[in-house]
């Protein structure tokens, strides 16, 4: 179980987040609410390790520790608003790179991302470029690429926002396998409707924060 | 036709000195403008970060605020007035790699700043160190970013490196004035000008093949 315990964020003087306590189950879903602003995508960067807290602290299975030395075990996968391929590689690169440079030998990395590349309906789009492909599939390829790690716990950041509505409810039933599969995962949306579909818990960010 | 045989070694022989102006400053100022690059980058607020920035910035700022030319004189015949003494192809190649080197700093200080954060971001959260970020991820997306840039330059330094013959060097430019003054013809000067552009037409063919090599992303 991950727990994050008094977090506490300033941005030049402005109280973004004030004492958060907030805890991910394992298998379970959690989605973040709130309207723009009040600093949902930054709690996400701050578990993601991606932003510092200024106060509070993170557990995981009850052990004091930090969101680096989380992502260095490869507990988490972050997928991006903007998703944020890597243009130069084809489909199956993006999905092969990290693995391969952490040590993973090309033909596990290769056999990991037939799996993962069949998962997402991806495997005609293998040898695509980025830059070719639809928000959709952008989405599965940023989805498929964090998954290549094996990580424990699956963050998204506004999954739906950059995508056609009509796409939504996909989302909502991959995001729902994943946790049939046992994924733990993290939600942060601004969209209630998506969040009633997908998460066993909902945690409503506080508004209206002073200095 | 004989004519033309008779002055062909001499100028062969001057552009084998501008190839070799060329050719040293680009393998030196490329890498080192690169270098340059990340110190001119913002980022960190670290004290020491921002002295070298500052630093960095005075020096781009000189060296491509001032003509190539007076950089030349200044290294050959300035600097031994305080004790520097070069010889002429050393003078050359630190006056021509400092020149470049700054353009090449800022031409890629542009390339990492266009490369989006989210780069960067999605390179941590995959544990990619940061050897590894620069090498398989944000490089190529400059050097997408960078080559028409570059690519000027790099036609630009063919051309400069005429200039070597203010400090007394037998280049190409300086070969075929020799032969022209002397012989009272513009023969050589249509010579050397056919040499120039056959050498930037071969620069702009290579360039053009790499462009083609990184045309398939976005």
């Amino acid at each position: 179980m991950l727990e994050l315990t008094g977090i506490s964020k300033q941005f030049n003087g402005r109280t973004i987040l004030k004492n958060l306590n907030l805890q991910v189950t394992d298998g379970k879903t959690l989605a973040i609410v709130g309207p723009s602003g009040v600093g949902k995508t930054t709690l996400l960067r701050i578990i993601a390790g991606l932003e510092d807290a200024d106060q509070g602290e993170m557990t995981w299975n009850g052990a004091k520790t930090t969101s680096e030395e989380l992502r260095k075990q490869g507990i988490l996968g972050v997928v991006f608003q903007n998703f944020a391929l890597f243009p130069q590689y084809t489909v199956r690169k993006n999905i092969t790179l990290a693995p391969t440079l952490s040590g993973t030998s090309q033909a596990d990395a290769d056999k990991k991302a037939d799996e993962l590349l069949n998962q997402l309906s991806l495997t005609e789009q293998e040898n695509a470029y980025p830059s070719t492909l639809s928000g959709g599939q952008k989405q599965r390829v940023a989805i498929a690429r964090a998954l290549a790690l094996n990580p424990d716990v699956l963050l998204y950041d506004e999954p739906t926002s950059a995508l056609d509505p009509a796409l939504r409810d996909n989302v909502a039933d991959m995001l729902n396998q994943f946790k049939q599969a046992g994924m733990t995962q993290v939600v942060v949306t601004h969209d209630m409707d998506f969040a009633a579909k997908v998460a066993d818990t909902v945690f409503k960010m506080p508004i209206g924060l002073e200095a | 036709m004989n004519y033309i045989g008779e002055i062909l070694p001499a100028l062969l022989n001057g552009t084998w000195t501008t190839l070799w102006v060329f050719a040293l400053t680009l393998v030196i100022s490329i890498p080192l403008g690169i270098l340059l690059s990340l110190g001119l980058t913002k980022g960190t607020k670290n004290p020491l970060a921002v002295a070298i920035r500052w630093i960095l910035n005075c020096y781009t700022w000189i060296f491509r605020g001032t003509p190539l030319l007076l950089q030349l004189i200044f290294v050959f015949y300035g600097l031994p007035i305080i004790g520097v003494v070069f010889d002429r192809n050393s003078a050359v190649i630190f006056a021509f790699v400092l020149n470049y080197a700054a353009y090449f700093a800022e031409i890629f200080r542009g390339g990492f700043q266009a490369v989006d954060r989210s780069q960067f971001e999605a390179a941590t959260v995959l544990n990619l160190t940061r050897w590894q970020t620069l090498r398989y991820i944000i490089i190529p997306q400059v050097t997408k970013i960078v080559l028409p840039s570059i690519g000027n330059e790099v036609i630009n330094l063919v051309k400069d490196s005429s200039l070597v013959y203010v400090i007394g060097i037998g280049d190409l430019l300086r070969a075929g004035n020799i032969a022209s003054a002397r012989d009272v013809t513009l023969v050589p000067l249509v010579l050397v000008g056919i040499i120039y552009l056959l050498l930037t037409f071969v620069l702009t063919m290579v360039q053009k093949q790499v462009e083609k090599k990184f045309a398939n992303f976005d």
